[in-house]
């Protein structure tokens, strides 16, 4: 198990570097002179020289980058140009948000997902496997940036239950942004244990224990829905990743302060400390979460041990 | 194509798509208005005889913009499938085809954009070039290209070993020619099966893109963009935050069927792969 742990984290060096290279480019691909742009546009020459002398941009490409990962490495993301704070800082701040949004979220897809794929594949081509499908099928299809709205409107404005935006209310600022998000999770998570336990289920294992005398739902419960879970637990660490990613948008529409919507707020304003910053942590906790569902798979899965 | 028509939802997606890209084509001729004539006294109103589906903020009809929207959005889904599928299919053909330090140079570069995730690098991309139309489709082809790449990759080392192309380069065949004569045609299904799918998922990231308004810029009319005003005007003008939302869906749930359905006709191992 170690080996496996020890081989997965050596591939995941290169694509760090990879990733850190990758973001550390960024600045370069702005068109014309970055300091100018970054600047704006009537800004005095001293200004000019001042932002280009912040972000290194004076000294050569190698020694830019070197002192990038070093500083990177140390936790040192520099200023924000905006609030003249420091970039860790306001990371540290917002980050717990999008965590807190990304959790409340797979708590909604679980609670959804379970009980609608498990009938449904103990159902399966039964009305009530069409209606799964056809809400696996809604789901993957219709946009966050749509449905969080309509949220609004039904439960926040033609119904006061819930806040319209923000994190003011604790528990309560909560439910409609990880509905969002976690319905859209629940209709992949749907699709995925319908799939997996179907196909245990159709296992001689299944049969054998049904004729030995266990009841079906003991067959389906204690045998084949453990075995149905391995892929599925995998799937539900990927879909963590794509969470924060997802949360960008989310935060967006409610106004949510998390790492998302401090993000987009950065690049409106040309922060690009800030925009630098954070996309490099949104991307490293990506690859981190990745990391960690290739671990679970080698617990989950005793095969993958012995590879 | 009788078995697929009888697919109900392979019928509906292709009805679906077919009809996106009827009112995309037709959309001067359908749109009652305008897109961006402009009536500011009756801004936000709701949705009459006259204007059926309600006026934005700035009196704008909003259904004539949620057609001229259709064809923004198949611009830039057709776009950018166009451009990643021909940089994927050539690098990931190059990569399976020669293999060596080519593959593991093309393999190493897809590992880390995958890595990145996808949405999160096309918002990076667009927001140090700047938003536009153009700089859209660059962000998403450069996210989409991976797929492909690893995709035709695989299929590409299955094919190099079969009989048809070793007879091809002993007959002095040229490996250009062996791929695209030999060797391509034969890993095609699946990649139709992507692009159908990577439609889908491009018109959404574009209406994702500007609805963070890092996408089309105004007064162009975009479905995303659309919801940005909807979400502003919550409460007041709900109509501005519906219905661009129908009309993305619809697309994307068309686009989503039609590529199910020809993952069934073409290649049946790739719904295992998925």
């Amino acid at each position: 198990m170690s080996q496996y742990i020890l081989r997965r984290f050596l591939q995941m060096i290169p694509i760090t570097f990879g990733i850190l290279t990758l973001v550390f480019s960024l600045i370069h691909m702005i068109p014309g002179d970055p300091a100018v742009q970054i600047a704006g546009e009537g800004a005095r020459p001293e200004d000019v020289a001042a932002v280009r002398k912040a972000l290194g941009l004076d000294q050569p490409l190698w020694t830019q980058y070197v002192h990038y990962v070093t500083h990177v490495i140390r936790g040192d993301f520099g200023t924000s140009f905006q609030t003249n704070l420091s970039v860790a800082d306001q990371i540290k701040q917002r980050y717990p948000a999008t965590i807190e949004l990304a959790m409340g979220s797979m708590f909604i897809a679980l609670l959804v997902a379970f009980p609608l794929g498990i009938i449904s594949a103990i159902y399966r081509n039964s009305w009530i496997d069409n209606v799964a499908r056809f809400f696996a099928l809604i789901g993957v299809s219709m946009p966050s940036f749509w449905f969080g709205p309509l949220l609004i409107i039904a439960f926040a404005i033609n119904h006061e239950w819930f806040p319209v935006s923000g994190r003011e209310e604790g528990l309560k600022s909560l439910v409609l942004p990880s509905l969002t998000m976690g319905l859209a999770l629940s209709a992949i998570l749907t699709r995925m244990i319908r799939v997996s336990l179907a196909d245990e289920l159709t296992q001689l294992y299944v049969t054998t224990a049904v004729a030995k005398g266990v009841t079906r739902a003991r067959a389906i419960f204690r045998h084949a829905l453990k075995n149905a879970l391995i892929p599925v637990i995998t799937v539900l660490a990927l879909q963590f990743g794509s969470l924060l990613t997802g949360a960008i948008i989310t935060e967006q529409i409610f106004s949510w302060p998390g790492l998302g919507r401090l993000l987009l707020t950065s690049i409106s304003t040309r922060d690009y400390p800030q925009v630098q910053a954070s996309i490099l942590v949104i991307a490293l906790t990506y690859i981190m979460v990745n990391f960690a569902s290739d671990l679970l798979y080698g617990v989950v899965d005793p095969r993958i041990k012995l590879e | 194509m009788k078995r697929l028509l009888k697919n109900f939802a392979f019928t509906a997606g292709l009805l679906l798509t077919v009809a996106l890209v009827l009112v995309a084509i037709a959309a001067p001729l359908l749109a009652p208005f305008d897109p961006n004539a402009q009536d500011t006294i009756r801004r936000l109103e709701a949705p009459s005889h006259s204007h059926l589906l309600g006026l934005d903020d700035l009196g704008r009809d909003v259904l004539s913009r949620i057609l001229w929207g259709a064809r923004v959005s198949l611009r830039v889904g057709f776009s950018v499938v166009i451009l990643a599928s021909l940089v994927g299919i050539t690098l990931g053909a190059m990569a399976g085809y020669f293999g060596g330090w080519l593959d593991t140079l093309i393999m190493r570069i897809t590992d880390i954009l995958l890595a990145f995730p996808g949405i999160l690098l096309a918002i990076a991309l667009v927001a140090v070039l700047g938003p536009s139309l153009n700089n859209v489709v660059l962000a998403l082809a450069t996210i989409g290209w991976v797929g492909y790449a690893r995709l035709v990759r695989g299929q590409v080392l299955k094919v190099r070993e079969m009989e048809y192309v070793t007879a091809a380069k002993a007959l002095g065949a040229r490996s250009p020619r062996v791929i695209v004569l030999h060797v391509l045609p034969n890993v095609i299904n699946p990649v139709i099966v992507m692009a159908t799918l990577g439609l889908a998922g491009a018109i959404l990231s574009e209406a994702a893109l500007s609805f963070l308004g890092l996408g089309v810029q105004p007064p162009t009319p975009s479905w995303g963009a659309m919801l940005t005003s909807g979400r502003r005007y919550l409460g007041l003008a709900n109509h501005l935050a519906i219905w661009p939302g129908v009309a993305i869906m619809l697309a994307v749930m068309g686009l989503n069927f039609l590529g199910d359905g020809l993952i069934d006709a073409l290649d049946p191992k790739y719904r295992k792969e998925m």
